[in-house]
């Protein structure tokens, strides 16, 4: 599914005396099975993604992916474009781990009987068959990660963007977590400060101050982006 | 940091895990209007809270777990056993808390045999008559789920700005408690919006 990012700008708090731009004039087209976004905090990557989503939209220039205007078609974007939160605990919604994989097909139309088959085979493709009825905000933080990554996919995305979603993970449950993410058939936009989760990606960009810095190979820009953050940074750059 | 947890669901196969949500919906409330109704005659009093145990062993839930829901009630039955004792009969004193005690545990029983699914799905067939004066029933349900979700994520806010105040200070500010907690749930709030509608639920 091509993602064309064309001249956007973003810009928070428009007409305030706080606005800030976040993103400057960024123009990309991306094609590529999976697609890795580095940069450091505030360089402008969480905002990126979130456009692709139509989470957010741009202040100038236009998002289109899959044929579709993430201003003016939004729902078509989200129903085709899966999104993975840093914290797994604030996109659970429902309290036990069945209910919340069943939560994004409740608005589908299907029978009780086929939701249950489509939950089982979901809850049995990631490991938590075992962890159905167990209340889902209990569960530990890969655990939830886990389920979250389960409950988007229920509804069978062709495109699934994540912002930092192994951030918050020990180093065995992120490289765990990094293995299920490069197992997916799904087109894969993953926005991350772990190099070692991209390798094998097909293209990386890495983000410096709004701007798309460098855009390559992920041995390449990861060399670029550590010598990028060899750098001396003040307060502003925290 | 305590845990707050929602739905208290207990998976099982019990009567009762099978019965229709509804059904226990229109039993509860059938349930409390009786309560209201017998409690003034102590026997039967009695019986209810018998059959309220006797209903929580057929669900499989067992006597620990039926205290363990009336037990965050204890004060407000303590304090309406003393005052009907004061001011009236000691028959009183009993009844009226053990009734009160009998519709906590009812409505607990409800909940812990019924996924929160099925309480939303009742909730948005309720409001389905309201569709023609432009309510929309899954928007119903929706709330409903959402003011669910928000008491642990409240309660979880809570404790965390009592333990930034206590690490910093140690001393209790109402306005130090009360700004960071509004600010804090608007910005969940955001967040929970932002998930939603990641999750296609505002189409």
């Amino acid at each position: 599914m091509a993602i064309e990012v064309r001249r956007v700008t973003h810009t928070y708090g428009v007409g305030t005396p706080n606005a800030r731009t976040v993103l400057h004039g960024v123009d990309v087209v991306l094609t590529e099975h999976r697609v890795g976004i580095i940069g450091h905090n505030g360089s402008g990557k969480s905002t990126f993604v979130r456009l692709l989503d139509a989470l957010l939209l741009p202040t100038e220039g236009t998002v289109v992916v899959g044929g579709f205007d993430t201003a003016r078609q939004a729902s078509a974007v989200r129903s085709r474009t899966g999104f993975l939160f840093t914290d797994p605990d604030r996109q659970i919604i429902m309290p036990t781990v069945r209910e919340d994989v069943a939560f994004g097909l409740r608005r589908r139309g299907l029978g009780k009987d086929e939701v249950a088959r489509r939950v089982d085979a979901q809850l049995a493709r990631f490991g938590l068959a075992g962890f159905a009825d167990a209340p889902a905000h209990l569960l530990s933080g890969g655990q939830q990660q886990v389920l979250a990554l389960a409950s988007v996919l229920i509804t069978e995305p062709s495109l699934v963007v994540m912002d930092e979603p192994t951030t918050l993970l020990d180093l065995r449950n992120a490289r765990m977590f990094a293995e299920l993410i490069f197992a997916l058939d799904q087109q894969v936009v993953l926005a991350t400060h772990h190099l070692d989760a991209l390798a094998g990606f097909d293209r990386v960009l890495c983000f410096d101050q709004g701007r798309i810095a460098a855009d390559g190979a992920p041995a390449e820009v990861g060399a670029f982006y550590r010598e990028l953050m060899s750098r001396p940074a003040g307060v502003g750059d925290l | 940091m305590r845990h707050v947890t929602l739905g208290m669901y207990q998976p099982g196969t019990s009567p009762f895990h099978r019965m229709p949500a509804g059904v226990k919906l229109v039993l509860l409330v059938a349930c409390g209007v009786a309560i209201v109704v017998v409690r003034r005659w102590p026997w039967a009093v009695a019986a209810v809270a018998g059959l309220v145990v006797v209903a929580y062993l057929v669900a499989g839930l067992g006597l620990g777990f039926l205290v363990r829901q009336v037990r965050p009630v204890w004060v407000l039955l303590v304090f309406t056993a003393a005052m009907n004792l004061l001011a009236r009969a000691w028959q009183q004193a009993w009844t009226v808390p053990v009734s009160l005690a009998c519709l906590v545990a009812l409505a607990a029983l409800v909940t812990a045999t019924t996924r929160t699914s099925d309480l939303v799905d009742v909730a948005v067939v309720v409001a389905g008559p309201a569709r023609r004066f432009g309510v929309q029933p899954e928007r119903v349900g929706l709330l409903l789920l959402l003011g669910l979700r928000c008491v642990p994520l409240v309660a979880g806010l809570v404790d965390g700005i009592r333990e930034a105040q206590i690490a910093r200070s140690g001393a209790f500010s109402l306005g130090a408690f009360a700004a960071p907690l509004v600010i804090a749930a608007l910005r969940e709030a955001d967040v929970i919006g932002e998930a939603l509608v990641a999750r296609g639920i505002d189409d």
